[in-house]
């Protein structure tokens, strides 16, 4: 094999009070696509920001084309020959194709740009890449997809011999993904090497030569896409390996009638449609990786999120869910895997988040009194144990498990009959988890219906009643009863030829 | 909380002690006629409008929105009553319908940010902008002049105290109690901190957005009727001038973060007065004309500098 163009050697970086990477190294060859995989917080992005010197290491070595560098951003890192596309495009929408090509770099004659010669030059690049538009046109007459694939040209506009897409198709449909794959394959038979960043799996076998995985900040391992099944994949990315079982101490309770139903429920561009019923007194584990779609399910069926298809009947009768409101109404909680964007309201008491749900049932008129308020809050702070056992602490001060069970307690004093948890176990230390686990198995046994969102197979397989698995924003299968095991979830999960392993092995 | 107010309330306390010294006689008070007397009267009297609107403008801030028509909106107050009067009404009722267009002005600008999502800062500049105008229709571009004993009393009558100043501590007390006692407080700082997390949890930002705005319109409507009451009559076109900018200014400088979130109903009292007691000082110590908006600017800045470590201390004690 050629010599590598990207060598990272041994590379940590730490960020206040935590190691976002640990020892890893990382090669890319030229003219190879290299996939990086790994969970929400594994060290894609961080490691992507240490090759382009936007994070600095706390050790390790970056070689570049042979000599040992250290860019400054990624401004240098784009000059030395190393271009960055990220999900969002980060152009100019206002201004045509050919000056955001060629921005900051514009070709000038007597000191003016000469749009002439601009035009041109771009409608070399895009010819390249195999893109027919017209470099004048505005780049926002462009769907987002051409847009896209304008950002792609012009970062190789700057003969860049490392191209890193970073979630490029996220936004994408089918055809545009194949469109981009396209340009991916002109590009890497040139001898660029592209470092491709995403979460559906399909596309990684599709496009990628080898696989490199990160788990928790550290290295899983680097394989040859061809040799390394689906299910060796997903194991490595979620740290299981196959036919390892903890014993699943399952709870026994017969649930009861219907309480949500959906019927074709679905959302353009972020979940197909799916039907879903759940009874009273059980818990419905949703699993799948990130991006599968199974956050999606849980923001329609809670109406965060407008379907455009299906209906949901709550005890057998239509409800039309216009936003969190209408779905409160009927005795849904949700409560969002994202604690500090969509949870806590962080300067605010422990005392207020607590009651704020059922306050802002209550409207603006009829305050909880304090002396419901505060036997709430006692009550729920002994019952989750919430430390410290103060309402008055600001809630952005707590430890974010802490943070977890006052959001749960949120939504318990409102007593709903179906809660749906999305990620409520996410980096919460390990007895609080546990706590959160038994909490949700006690209140089904009192009832209550569970959806339980969570990237961790054994949570799900353990807690839930039944599993409903997400694969590429569809959902896939839903498996009953007892007989569930984490490598039944982990097969279906990695899909394709996964399955047929699975069964084989 | 203590700590927030330490320095506006320094800030306050200096300028106080500046005129003293400039002005041995500052702090003396006088009884006549039943009616209190001295230059601190005078701030607060003076005061009186610009710390009403700032009460509005703090709840509107804390649901991280800003209104800048209220300056317009005091205008229009003044001439509807005053064209009311002049043209042969009772002065309550011409308060009165003051009042409930201001109101509808409120709805309007909450109906802009709130249903229609514009940036309130763009959605409350249009009125700021056309309310001189509509201000300008009603007094038929005239100074509109009124002789009313009545009217005059809101502005510049005396119950030992001056009457407008009265009727902002009463607002103030009504808002305190009002934002206390019911959630109504509760809720504007929940979508003020953040209002994503508000709205899942079922919180009607609408409304609560909504009622800031109307709310805030009709303290400028009151600010307005003193305004022009002081002196009797109705200019469109100066009326409530620039007020916007008082009130903002002390709105921050008591305290209160433009980001929305938390605010300080104590703060703005205090940011009002130093606002206004800035204004007296200029006179006092007899800074010319020509630089005293750039000597207000000056104070301005060294307090908001003065608290800003403050707050950035406050900040990093609390992990993101």
């Amino acid at each position: 094999m050629t010599e590598p163009v990207v060598d990272m050697r041994g590379i940590s970086v730490e960020f206040p009070g935590v190691k976002a990477l640990q020892e890893v190294d990382f090669r890319l060859f030229p003219g190879e696509v290299h996939a990086l995989m790994g969970e929400n917080g594994a060290g894609k992005s961080t490691l992507i920001k240490a090759l382009t010197g936007v994070h600095p290491l706390a050790a390790g070595e970056v070689r570049y084309a042979g000599g040992s560098v250290s860019f400054g951003g990624p401004a240098e890192a784009q000059a030395a020959g190393i271009s960055t596309v990220y999900q969002e495009v980060n152009l100019c929408s206002n201004l045509t194709v050919a000056e955001n090509i060629l921005l900051g770099r514009e070709p000038r004659k007597f000191g003016r740009i000469d749009g002439k010669t601009m035009r041109a030059r771009a409608a070399e690049m895009l010819a390249r890449i195999g893109l027919h538009i017209d470099p004048g046109s505005v780049l926002e007459s462009h769907p987002i997809a051409v847009q896209q694939l304008v950002a792609i040209a012009r970062a190789v506009a700057v003969d860049a011999r490392v191209l890193v897409l970073d979630e490029p198709t996220s936004s994408l449909d089918v055809d545009e993904v194949a469109e981009l794959f396209r340009i991916i394959r002109v590009l890497r038979d040139e001898g660029v090497a592209v470092l491709f960043v995403t979460h559906f799996l399909e596309q990684v076998y599709e496009i990628s030569d080898r696989i490199t995985v990160l788990r928790n900040g550290r290295l899983v391992g680097e394989h040859a896409t061809a040799t390394f099944s689906r299910i060796d994949l997903v194991s490595a990315m979620l740290g299981r390996e196959m036919g390892v079982l903890e014993e699943i101490e399952r709870r026994t309770g017969t649930p009861g009638d219907p309480l949500l139903v959906a019927e074709g429920l679905g959302r353009k561009g972020s979940v197909a449609p799916f039907d879903l019923e759940i009874r009273s007194g059980e818990v419905v584990g949703l699993a799948g990786l990130l991006g599968s779609g199974r956050t999606e399910v849980a923001r329609l069926l809670f109406g965060a999120d407008k379907a455009d298809s299906g209906r949901v009947l709550v005890d057998g009768k239509p409800v039309h869910l216009r936003g969190p409101r209408s779905a409160i109404e009927v005795g849904i909680a949700f409560s969002s895997e994202d604690r500090k964007a969509e949870g806590v309201v962080a300067d605010l008491s422990v005392r207020d988040n607590l009651i704020l749900a059922m306050q802002a049932a209550r409207g603006w008129l009829r305050p909880v009194p304090r002396k419901l308020a505060d036997e709430l809050v006692a009550k729920y702070m002994e019952m989750l144990d919430i430390r410290p056992a103060n309402p008055d602490a600001v809630v952005g001060t707590l430890s974010g498990g802490n943070q977890q069970k006052v959001l749960l307690a949120r939504w318990l004093v409102t007593e709903p009959r179906l809660l749906i948890l999305d990620e409520p176990t996410r980096g919460i230390d390990v007895g609080a988890k546990a706590q959160i686990q038994k909490l949700v198995a006690d209140l089904a046994a009192e009832g209550m219906a569970v959806v339980f969102i969570s990237a961790e197979l054994e949570e799900v397989v353990r807690i839930a009643d039944r599993v409903v698995v997400m694969r590429d924003r569809q959902k896939v299968a839903e498996l009953d009863g007892g007989a569930v095991g984490v490598d039944d979830v982990m097969a279906l999960i990695a899909g394709g030829g996964g399955v047929e392993k699975a069964v084989a092995s | 909380m203590k700590n927030r107010l330490l320095w506006p309330v320094l800030a306050l306390v200096a300028l106080l002690v500046l005129n003293v010294v400039v002005t041995p006689s500052f702090f003396s008070l006088r009884l006549q006629d039943g009616h209190l007397y001295g230059s601190l009267i005078d701030i607060l009297r003076n005061g009186a409008p610009t710390l009403l609107i700032a009460l509005g403008m703090t709840l509107v801030i804390a649901t991280r929105g800003i209104d800048l028509s209220v300056g317009a909106v005091a205008a229009i107050a003044g001439a509807v009553t005053c064209t009311y009067i002049a043209s042969g009404g009772d002065p309550w009722i011409g308060m009165g319908l003051a009042l409930l267009l201001c109101a509808a002005l409120g709805l309007w600008n909450g109906f802009l940010v709130s249903v229609l999502g514009i940036q309130p800062i763009i959605a409350t500049l249009v009125l700021m902008t056309a309310g001189r105008g509509i201000a300008m229709l009603i007094t038929e571009g005239q100074i509109v002049t009124v002789d009313s004993p009545t009217y005059r009393e809101v502005g510049a009558g005396f119950l030992v105290l001056p009457i407008a100043i009265l009727i902002s501590l009463a607002v103030l007390g009504l808002v305190a109690l009002v934002t206390r006692k019911t959630a109504l407080g509760l809720l504007i700082e929940s979508v003020g901190v953040n209002p994503a997390a508000s709205r899942l949890a079922g919180v009607k930002a609408r409304t609560i957005i909504w009622t800031v705005y109307v709310f805030a319109a009709l303290c400028a409507a009151v600010a307005g009727l003193m305004i022009s009451s002081n002196v009797s009559a109705a200019d469109a076109n100066n009326a409530g001038l620039w007020i916007e900018m008082d009130a903002i200014l002390a709105v921050v400088i008591g305290g209160t973060s433009l980001a929305g979130g938390k605010y300080s109903l104590t703060g703005t009292l205090l940011g009002a007065l130093i606002i206004q007691t800035l204004t007296t000082t200029v006179y006092t110590i007899g800074i010319a004309p020509e630089i005293t908006l750039v000597f207000k600017a000056v104070v301005v800045i060294a307090v908001c500098l003065m608290q800003a470590p403050i707050r950035i201390r406050v900040r990093q004690g609390v992990p993101a």
